[in-house]
């Protein structure tokens, strides 16, 4: 019996996975709930914007890094980050000029919405695609790891490893971040308050003289702020390829769903309950077992619950759950 | 039929540039893009079918075709005996103890009153269930993996003749909608297509990852044909004097004559759908679908059950998304699962309904031609455009490789324009509903 050994591998192959890649999800289901919220509708856009915002900030690192410029021991990407933001913000500002504000103008159904993010969508996605290709994109670069493997059992003299990557770390610290800075900007500042007032209560909000299109351009900038990081954090983590990302459009919107539609705290608590799930059920728990057992007793199968080909089918099942048991989510969302 | 003058126009001219492509490129990539739009055709009817007629947004129309296309497998392929020696049993035992499992859950859930009693009490038998039905699944799998994986490794089909995969597909298509739609059609509009999105994924999975039951990733192909491969009309007699007098050679005739011979099963299917689906739409069962996707809550007051007739349709519209996944496996003789993808399959289809018009039939069935055909031709039509704004710089320039290397990506673009013009400019489409 090892517990302590159990504790590190799990904490290696599972816990911080999970944390990264659920802050990285939540990040995401923030602007889905955010765009829920204020424009009322979904946003089927959603996974390939972030392609699009993620392969500015590749474009920005390599130019970076072609003039020699570098923050080593953390990634260059850092440093093309805001010419990212910059780039994703205008393109959906313009899209929604060019696409949304015409179907807000003539009231349409929430389900042309979803259309027009469809055309949104496939547009987003050629130009990803004319610019970065179909292939796989590395763009981490400075240190790697913070601890690797080998430091770790050197430092502790246990068997089990553990290694902490520096996208990791990053990911988890920038998340943190920016969930306080969007919920001080939410409760506190003015521009947050009105929109918090225009979600709530369209009409009362109008009357009490809030401007409509002000409220849509702050929301449109706080996503591409968002998803700039999400997917940048993203691809640090796990390489970028455009079709990945179209994928995460379906965890980020369980999780959005599972919180409960238009409840930000919510789309945080329901990407890491996904990005968990995901991992804890598709992750093979021989090794842990195998410590924890007394001796002669160590499992001999894989002790895998599922394929990690199912991941999706684990996001899905607890969507159902959920929706099964509880409509509007874990933290009560909207109906519309 | 209520098509105006206007309309037979559309058709007529969509014909003219068919035959154009015939005449200026090849009657071969003609026949290709005619079998296809066919096919599109009939997915877009299956779609209009929940949309227009109902108002239902399922995205999950790759799920739908995708498992069509798993039945021409299981029912055109022979079977492996060895793999069925080996493990038949034990998959099937494994199968029907995970349907008991989730059945016994079903019952618990029913039969016991709500508290966390029965919440303890369902998990204890989903995970009993699953304990058991993996010692018995896991090593039978393994076992019919293990026959021969380089050609087999999977318990084949039933060797039947391929066309009966056609209504199997839509059955297999309309259990899995039926599914779907019991979970999620009672709760809010959108969660249907969340869930559709999600199963449709997961369908994907299973095919790539189950290669016991279709070879997964390995794909099957050589699947029978329903009509003659070129290869062995090439010998034949009247081939051979057809080439002659049309002076084309023999291996194009070959293939334009086997490409026909699709063309027309696919006509007659379109045609039949086509009869039924504009029957049903002008009969009281259409008036009232239309009348439920305008007004669900007078309907609900007019005594109309909403969450059943949504299921019916529901069931109906999938089922023909998987005919014509079975249609579409059959043609290319083939089944690979990593080739499905949701812009293709899901989202190229929506844009065909859009366009075309939805709630209107004949619309589906133009949007899917035009659509189609911009798919087809977007690409070389790209290619050129790439190459006259670059062919001012030099032959090997980075950039100027760059274009021509990403010309394949301008039909997604292409494809959002298309569909935003169309629902900025007319969003009642080139064929509205009447």
């Amino acid at each position: 019996m090892e517990p302590l050994n159990a504790l590190i591998s799990v904490t290696n192959f599972m816990l911080i996975p999970a944390l990264a890649y659920g802050s990285q999800l939540a990040l995401g289901a923030l602007g889905i709930t955010l765009i829920f919220s204020i424009l009322r509708f979904a946003h089927f856009a959603h996974g390939d914007t972030m392609a699009l915002g993620t392969a500015a900030v590749i474009g920005g690192t390599i130019f970076l890094q072609g003039l020699g410029v570098s923050i080593a021991p953390l990634p260059t990407a850092l440093l093309a980050i805001p010419f990212g933001m910059l780039v994703l913000i205008s393109y959906l500002l313009v899209a929604d000029k060019l696409v949304y504000s015409y179907f807000r103008k003539v009231k349409a159904k929430p389900l042309i919405f979803v259309m027009a993010s469809l055309g949104v969508m496939f547009v987003t996605n050629g130009i990803t695609r004319l610019f970065m290709g179909v292939g796989e994109t590395r763009f981490e670069d400075g240190q790697r790891f913070l601890f690797t493997v080998r430091e770790f059992r050197a430092f502790t003299g246990l068997a089990e490893g553990m290694a902490l990557r520096t996208s990791q770390a990053l990911t988890v610290v920038t998340a943190l971040a920016v969930m306080v800075a969007l919920f001080w900007f939410l409760n506190r500042t003015r521009s947050g308050k009105s929109m918090r007032a225009y979600s709530d209560n369209e009409d009362l909000a109008l009357l009490s003289g809030i401007n409509p299109e002000r409220v849509v351009m702050i929301t449109w900038i706080i996503t591409g702020t968002l998803l700039v990081l999400a997917g940048t954090l993203y691809g640090l983590d796990k390489g970028f390829r455009p079709f990945n990302y179209f994928q995460l459009l379906l965890p980020m919107f369980a999780a959005a769903i599972l919180g409960g539609l238009g409840s930000p705290f919510g789309a945080i608590v329901g990407a890491y309950v996904v990005a968990f799930a995901e991992l804890g059920i598709t992750y093979a728990w021989r090794r842990v077992f195998t410590y924890l057992m007394p001796e002669g007793m160590e499992p001999t199968s894989m002790m895998q619950l599922l394929p990690v080909d199912y991941k999706f089918a684990v996001t899905f099942a607890i969507l159902v759950i959920v929706l099964l048991f509880r409509p509007t989510g874990i933290f009560k969302g909207k109906v519309i | 039929m209520n098509l105006t003058a206007r309309d037979l126009w559309l058709f007529a001219g969509m014909g003219l540039v068919l035959a154009m492509v015939g005449m200026f490129q090849s009657w071969q990539l003609a026949i290709t893009i005619l079998n296809m739009s066919l096919i599109s055709a009939i997915m877009a009817l299956g779609v209009n079918m929940q949309w227009g007629y109902a108002g239902l947004f399922n995205v999950g129309v790759m799920g739908f075709t995708a498992v069509g296309g798993l039945a021409v497998v299981l029912i055109a392929q022979p079977p492996v005996p060895e793999a069925w020696a080996a493990g038949g049993f034990g998959i099937l035992l494994g199968l029907m103890l995970g349907v008991s499992t989730i059945l016994a859950a079903i019952i618990v859930y029913k039969r016991m009153q709500p508290g966390r009693l029965r919440g303890l009490a369902i998990f204890a038998v989903l995970l009993g269930g699953y304990l058991i039905t993996a010692q018995v699944f896991g090593p039978a799998k393994q076992a019919v993996q293990a026959v021969n994986p380089a050609s087999e490794g999977y318990l084949g089909g039933a060797n039947l003749p391929v066309i009966l995969a056609w209504p199997v597909g839509a059955v297999f298509a309309a259990g899995i909608a039926w599914v779907i739609g019991k979970i999620s059609l009672g709760l809010r509009a959108d969660y249907l297509a969340i869930a559709t999105l999600g199963i449709s994924e997961i369908v994907i999975a299973v095919m790539k990852h189950e290669r016991w039951l279709a070879r997964g990733v390995n794909n099957v192909t050589g699947i029978d044909r329903p009509v003659p491969r070129p290869v062995d009309l090439q010998p034949q007699q009247w081939v051979q004097s057809l080439a002659d007098t049309l002076g084309w050679s023999l291996s194009q005739t070959a293939n334009v004559i086997s490409g026909l011979g699709y063309s027309i099963l696919f006509l007659i299917v379109l045609i039949i759908l086509m009869w039924l689906a504009e029957r049903a739409l002008n009969s009281p069962w259409g008036r009232m679908m239309r009348a439920i996707r305008d007004n669900e809550i007078s309907a609900r007051a007019m005594g109309k059950d909403v969450t059943r007739r949504h299921l019916n349709i529901f069931v109906l519209g999938s089922a023909v998304c998987g005919l014509a996944g079975a249609m579409m496996v059959s043609m290319d003789g083939q089944l690979t699962p990593g080739s499905y993808e949701p812009l293709r399959y899901t989202f190229l289809i929506w844009v065909m309904v859009i366009v075309g018009g939805s709630g209107n039939n004949w619309g589906s069935v133009l949007g899917a031609f035009v659509i189609w055909f911009l798919w087809v031709q977007v690409e070389p039509a790209g290619r050129w455009f790439m190459d006259v704004i670059t062919s001012g710089m030099a032959v090997d320039s980075e950039l100027r490789q760059h274009l021509l290397g990403s010309a394949a990506y301008m039909r997604l673009l292409t494809m959002g324009i298309a569909l935003l013009l169309m629902l900025r400019f007319a969003p009642r489409g080139l064929i509205p509903e009447r």
